[in-house]
C-alpha cells in the first residue's frame, strides 16, 4: 500500500512517433508541494494529464491514495476527479457564463449543489482570493489576465479538493502580478491543508510555491529532491536550467 | 516509392479519421439517452440553431420556390403543359429543395457557429476544465447541440415547405397570369403525406450531420486561431458534402423504384 498522495509508476505516452513521456517516475507525500520543472515540450502538460484522466497513458501507473486511476470510467472515476482542483495556464474560464458560476460550476454539475448555495459559497471562495462580490456577475472577458487566474484559483478550491494541479500559474503575468498570484498559492494552500502538483518554467515561483521540486526532461524524471537543495546539486541539467543557460546537457528539441 | 507511400498514408489517415468520428458519434449518441440531460441547454441550442436559423432560411426557400415557379413554367410552355406549375413546386420544394437548401444554409450558419465555439474552448483548455469539474463534455457540449439540431431541423424544414410553395404561388399569381385560387387548389389536390414526411425525415438526419460535423471539427481543432478557423471551414464542408450525399442516399431509400 502507497503511503503517497499521487504517484507515478512508468508512465509512458507517446502521440503517434513521438514519444513524449518515457517511463515517468514520481511521487507526492500528502501535505507537500511539489513543483515539476522543465522545458517547453518535455511532457509537463501531458503528464499533469494523464493524473487528470484527460489523456490515458499508454503503459506504467498512476495511483491516487494508493488506488490505480488509469482507465477508470464513469462515477468511479467522477469519485477520484472531485479530489481534483485545477488551474490552467489560461485560466481556462467559460466565456459563456459569468464569473461567479465558473466557480460554482463543480459545485452546481459535479455535486449537485443548489444554485442559490453554490453562488455563496462562490462568493466566499472569490473573497478568498481577493476579488469582491462585485466581480461575481461580470463575464470573465471583462477581467484582467491576474484576475482570471484569481477567479481560475477560486474555481480550483471551490469544491474543497484534496489536491490542487497548478500549471504555469505565472505564465503571462508581469512579475509583480506573478509575485501576488504565487503568494495567493501559498497561503491558500496552507490554508486548506492540501496536496498539490503544479508545472513551471519559472524558477521564481518554483522556489517559492513548492517543498520539494523534480526535472522532468525527455519524458523522465532527472531530478528530485527538497527545494532547499536543488542549488546545491551536482546534477548537471538541474544546474543548466535554473541557471537558464545555453549551454549543457540539455539540448533543446528545435524542431516539432 | 514515393507515389506508395503518399497513398498509404493518405489511407492510413482516411481511416484513423473514419474511426474516430465513428468513436464520436457513439459517445455522442450514447450520451443521449445516459443521464445527466442537460434541459436548460437544449433549450439555449433550439434558440440558436432553430429560432434565430428562420430568417435565413424562409427567404432562401421563398426564392427558391419563386424561381422554380418560373423556371417550370418557361420549360413547361415549350409543351403548353405550363399549368402543371403548382404541383411540381410543390414537389420540388416538399421533396427535396425544401430539406436541402434549408439544410445547407443551417450548415453554413450553425455547423460553423458549433465548430468554432468547441474549438475556441479546446484550444483555451475549456474543454479540460469541465472534465476536471466532473462534467462530460461531450453530455454537457455535444448532446444539446445534436438533440436542439435535430428536432430544429423538420420544423425548419416544415416552414421553409410552406414558404417555398407560397414562393411559387405569389410568381405564379403575380406574373405567370394564374388564378390564386386554381393554383391552392392544385398544389393541395396533388401533394401527398409522403411527399412531405419524406422531406422531414432528412431534415432531421441532415440536423444530425450538421451539428456533428460542427462538433466534431471543434473537438479535434489544434493549435489556436488557425487550427479553428480550419475546424470551421471543415465543418461547414464536410457538412455541406455529408447533407447531399446523404440526400441521395435517402431518395433512393425512400422513393424505391
Amino acid at each position: 500500500m502507497s503511503t503517497f498522495k499521487v504517484e507515478l509508476r512508468g508512465v509512458k505516452k507517446r502521440f503517434g512517433d513521438k514519444v513524449v513521456l518515457d517511463g515517468t517516475d514520481l511521487a507526492i507525500e500528502p501535505g507537500h508541494s511539489l513543483v515539476v520543472i522543465g522545458g517547453s515540450g518535455t511532457g509537463k502538460s501531458v503528464m499533469i494529464k494523464c493524473v487528470l484522466g484527460i489523456l490515458t497513458p499508454d503503459e506504467g501507473q498512476i495511483l491516487v491514495d494508493g488506488q490505480e486511476v488509469t482507465g477508470l470510467r464513469g462515477s468511479a472515476r467522477d469519485a477520484v476527479l472531485r479530489k481534483f482542483g485545477m488551474l490552467f495556464q489560461g485560466a481556462a474560464l467559460f466565456d459563456s457564463l459569468p464569473v461567479w458560476e465558473n466557480v460554482a460550476f463543480g459545485l452546481i454539475q459535479g455535486h449537485g449543489m443548489p444554485r442559490k448555495q453554490a453562488r455563496e459559497v462562490a462568493i466566499e471562495k472569490l473573497a478568498k482570493v481577493g476579488l469582491g462580490s462585485d466581480v461575481a456577475m461580470l463575464s470573465p472577458a471583462e477581467l484582467s489576465g491576474g484576475m482570471q487566474k484569481r477567479v481560475g484559483l477560486a474555481r480550483a478550491i471551490a469544491a474543497d479538493p484534496e489536491i490542487i494541479f497548478f500549471d504555469e500559474p505565472t505564465t503571462g503575468l508581469d512579475p509583480i502580478m506573478a509575485d501576488i498570484i504565487n503568494d495567493l498559492i501559498v497561503s491558500t494552500v496552507k490554508d486548506l491543508g492540501v496536496t498539490t502538483l503544479s508545472i513551471t518554467h519559472d524558477m521564481v515561483s518554483a522556489r517559492k510555491i513548492s517543498d520539494h521540486i523534480a526535472m522532468l526532461y525527455r519524458g523522465k524524471i532527472v531530478w528530485a529532491g527538497p527545494t532547499s537543495d536543488i542549488d546545491r546539486t551536482a546534477n548537471a541539467f538541474v544546474d543548466q536550467f535554473i541557471h537558464g543557460r545555453a549551454e549543457g546537457p540539455i539540448k533543446m528539441e528545435v524542431r516539432a | 516509392m514515393n507515389v506508395l507511400a503518399s497513398i498509404g498514408r493518405a489511407t492510413l489517415g482516411f481511416f484513423r479519421e473514419t474511426g474516430k468520428l465513428s468513436l464520436f458519434t457513439g459517445d455522442a449518441v450514447s450520451g443521449v439517452v445516459r443521464p445527466p440531460v442537460y434541459g436548460w441547454l437544449i433549450a439555449q441550442q433550439l434558440m440558436r440553431i432553430g429560432y434565430y436559423s428562420l430568417p435565413v432560411v424562409g427567404l432562401t426557400a421563398f426564392f427558391t420556390g419563386g424561381v422554380l415557379a418560373l423556371q417550370i413554367y418557361i420549360g413547361g410552355n415549350r409543351y403548353g403543359a405550363e399549368s402543371i406549375v403548382p404541383q411540381i413546386v410543390a414537389l420540388g420544394i416538399t421533396r427535396e429543395l425544401g430539406p436541402v437548401i434549408a439544410g445547407l444554409m443551417v450548415a453554413g450558419r450553425v455547423a460553423a457557429a458549433i465548430a468554432a465555439e468547441i474549438g475556441t474552448m479546446r484550444v483555451t483548455e475549456q474543454i479540460d476544465a469541465l472534465t476536471t469539474l466532473s462534467t462530460n463534455p461531450i453530455k454537457y457540449l455535444v448532446v444539446p447541440r445534436l438533440v436542439a439540431a435535430v428536432i430544429s431541423m423538420p420544423i425548419l424544414v416544415a416552414i421553409a415547405d410552406s414558404i417555398g410553395i407560397f414562393g411559387g404561388y405569389v410568381v405564379g399569381t403575380a406574373s405567370l397570369g394564374f388564378n390564386g385560387g386554381i393554383y391552392l387548389k392544385n398544389t393541395v389536390d396533388f401533394i401527398t403525406q409522403q411527399d412531405v414526411t419524406s422531406g422531414l425525415i432528412k431534415a432531421a438526419v441532415f440536423g444530425f450531420i450538421i451539428a456533428l460535423m460542427g462538433c466534431y471539427n471543434g473537438f479535434n481543432s489544434r493549435g489556436g486561431a488557425q487550427g479553428v478557423g480550419a475546424a470551421t471551414t471543415n465543418a461547414v464542408v464536410s457538412a455541406s458534402i455529408l447533407i447531399l450525399a446523404a440526400n441521395y442516399a435517402l431518395t433512393s431509400l425512400l422513393f424505391p423504384r
